[in-house]
């Protein structure tokens, strides 16, 4: 009986939640739909665990869908990279989850909340399943899945902004999937194949020619949408601003982070190393819109009022250091580009689960309304600061892990300069947290935060499990850097 | 020089009109800034594309994929079924835009771009 669910993991990871959308729409109410919801994801994380166990003990696993053997049928191909990036979304979503439902209540109206439930798996199943999938077109509708419940997600906001912001990011993301969506077709038209290792055979004898190039394009620039890698990120800052807390907290710790998968996935694992970084540099094209990313972004998050949009801005220069350590395309640098899509979704989400808890009792996230909270919540501005000194990169936290790697992986290619750039885009940084953190404990508070009352455990609880864990995996670093490391080998090694 | 221009241009003329509406689609989003304009202009681009994937599922000659005596030649039915996808997912983008249109109109009675970021400096 174990052993025949086990064999069905794969696919039970993505139909799970799919699953279990519809019938929170049928569930309905409240009191049933939110703990049910929490339950499903917190089911998925398990899956998610065993996969990566058995990806790490046994080696790749493969499942014919339907048992349609692969190429002809869809494949889901879980390798250490795959279980990994499963891992952490699963396991995100089931801790905002868990920490939703009083905030959820605070800023959705409760009649709504089984839809936000619906669309909250859904998106779940999107993400995951981009993660699984070795099918070239299922990547595009599981991206398509996500990014349309996450429009309504943020839709769901407060204030009217968020409309105009979901509105614009809808627009911007379906351009950039309809650009992934071309680039399919032209490799399709090229191979006659969709699955990911057939592909990945069949490329060397057309890839000389103009149809590859072009389809290498479409994709680089749609994918660089999705992923908001500078200067095409600029739907980002609204959307992460205006959307309800708990949503900011779920999308700005995993979206993004799938888009990068998703580029590690085509230009490693199909396009291939060779072709991608030595015959088209793809490395010198990203390298510097990553560095332009990181300090530009970094410099306007220390302009900002509102900190739920210093800390978008904020994303936006950390996807910059992602794919910088992508662009290296060495071990070192995608070990330490691919830590960090782990470790920044762990402070980014904790950040935003920590503003969550300051929407909660201030109804506000300015800046200038913050004066002197520290005071009145400490544990939570506590936590803030701990996921601060993460962005910042100091030692024994997370942050410092991937800054680490990637500064090494710069001096392995004899470019001090971008070693010296990243030491110094860590000082931007510094100049943001500290903003707050000076705001909150050393300014004098006003009547509004001398009122506000610590947020309650059922917040504050899964903020510190995210945020300490960034400490636990800033000191212990065979669970993320271990198999952050191996993650790179399989990219490295691609599907041939 | 006759013969390039009519496989060129004759010859392919469903690239042809795949990447007119493209680029028309894709200019109109970036430059209008009416909302629905905008919606208009995604579809037209997405419309593009499935274009596009029938063209490259066509085999001159071909018939419709069904198993029958005397037909030898088939059209690959794959790409009208991934397109039948795409087609489905555009629906939903355009009807989840349209009713972020709907409610954007509420909230600040108009749908022009210009005039909804003017509203939100002011404020």
């Amino acid at each position: 009986m174990m052993e025949a669910i086990q064999a069905q993991l794969p696919v039970l990871q993505v139909v799970i939640p799919l699953l279990a959308a519809p019938l929170c729409i049928i569930l309905r109410r409240r009191s049933l739909v939110l703990p049910f919801a929490t339950g499903v994801c917190w089911l998925t994380f398990l899956v998610s665990v065993v996969l990566l166990g058995d990806v790490l003990e046994a080696g790749v696993i493969s499942y014919a869908l339907g048992g349609w053997a692969a190429p002809w049928g869809i494949e889901y191909r879980v390798d250490a990279l795959a279980a990994f990036v499963l891992l952490f979304v699963s396991g995100i979503a089931a801790l905002v989850l868990t920490y939703a439902p009083r905030s959820l209540t605070d800023e959705i109206p409760a009649s709504r909340h089984y839809l936000f439930c619906t669309l909250y798996l859904l998106c779940l199943t999107g993400l995951l399943g981009i993660a699984i999938t070795g099918d070239l077109f299922n990547v595009f509708v599981f991206l398509e899945v996500s990014a349309l419940s996450s429009y309504a997600l943020i839709a769901l906001g407060g204030r009217r902004q968020a409309l105009p912001a979901a509105f614009q990011y809808l627009v911007m993301g379906t351009i950039g999937a309809t650009f992934i969506l071309i680039g399919i077709g032209l490799m399709y038209q090229m191979t006659g194949t969709l699955n990911m290792a057939d592909m990945a055979a069949r490329l060397p004898a057309v890839e000389g020619m103009r149809t590859a190039l072009v389809a290498f394009g479409f994709l680089t620039v749609g994918i660089a949408l999705k992923m908001a890698l500078f200067p095409l990120h600029v739907w980002l800052p609204n959307a992460y601003a205006y959307a309800p807390s708990v949503v900011s907290a779920f999308i700005a710790a995993t979206a993004t982070k799938v888009s990068v998968y998703i580029l590690l996935r085509f230009m490693f694992s199909v396009f291939g190393l060779e072709f991608s970084f030595e015959q088209l540099g793809l490395g010198s094209a990203l390298m510097p819109l990553a560095l332009a990313g990181i300090f530009v972004a970094s410099t306007a998050a220390i302009f900002q009022r509102n900190v739920k949009r210093m800390l978008a801005y904020s994303s936006v220069a950390q996807i910059g250091y992602m794919v910088l350590g992508i662009s290296f395309a060495t071990a070192t640098g995608l070990t330490g580009g691919i830590v960090h899509l782990f470790n920044h979704a762990l402070i980014k989400g904790g950040l935003f689960m920590a503003m969550g808890c300051i929407m909660l009792r201030l109804h506000s996230v300015d800046l200038d309304d913050m004066a002197g909270i520290g005071r009145a919540m400490p544990w939570t501005m506590a936590a803030w600061a701990l996921g601060g000194l993460g962005l910042i990169g100091v030692p024994a936290t997370a942050g410092f892990i991937s800054k680490w790697y990637l500064i090494e992986a710069a001096l392995e290619q004899g470019s001090v300069l971008v070693a010296v750039l990243l030491l110094l885009s860590s000082l931007l940084a510094l100049v943001y947290v500290w903003r707050v953190v000076e705001t909150a404990f050393f300014h004098e508070p006003s009547e509004r935060t001398r009122e506000a009352r610590e947020a309650p455990l059922s917040m504050l609880v899964p903020t510190w499990v995210l945020l300490g864990a960034t400490v636990f995996f800033g000191i212990y670093t065979a669970y993320s850097a271990g198999v952050a490391e191996q993650a790179a080998e399989a990219v490295l090694g691609g599907l041939r | 020089m006759t013969e390039t221009v009519v496989d060129n241009v004759l010859g392919l003329y469903n690239y042809w009109v795949v990447i007119f509406l493209m680029m028309t689609g894709f200019y109109i989003v970036i430059s209008r800034g009416n909302l629905i304009k905008k919606v208009i202009g995604l579809n037209i681009f997405q419309t593009s594309v499935f274009l596009f994937y029938i063209t490259v599922g066509k085999v001159s000659g071909g018939t419709a994929p069904i198993v029958a005596e005397g037909l030898e030649v088939y059209s690959n039915p794959l790409p009208s079924v991934l397109i039948l996808t795409a087609i489905v997912v555009g629906v939903a983008t355009t009807s989840v835009a349209l009713s972020l249109v709907v409610r954007i109109r509420e909230a600040y009675e108009t749908i022009e771009e210009d005039e909804i970021q003017a509203q939100d400096e002011t404020r």
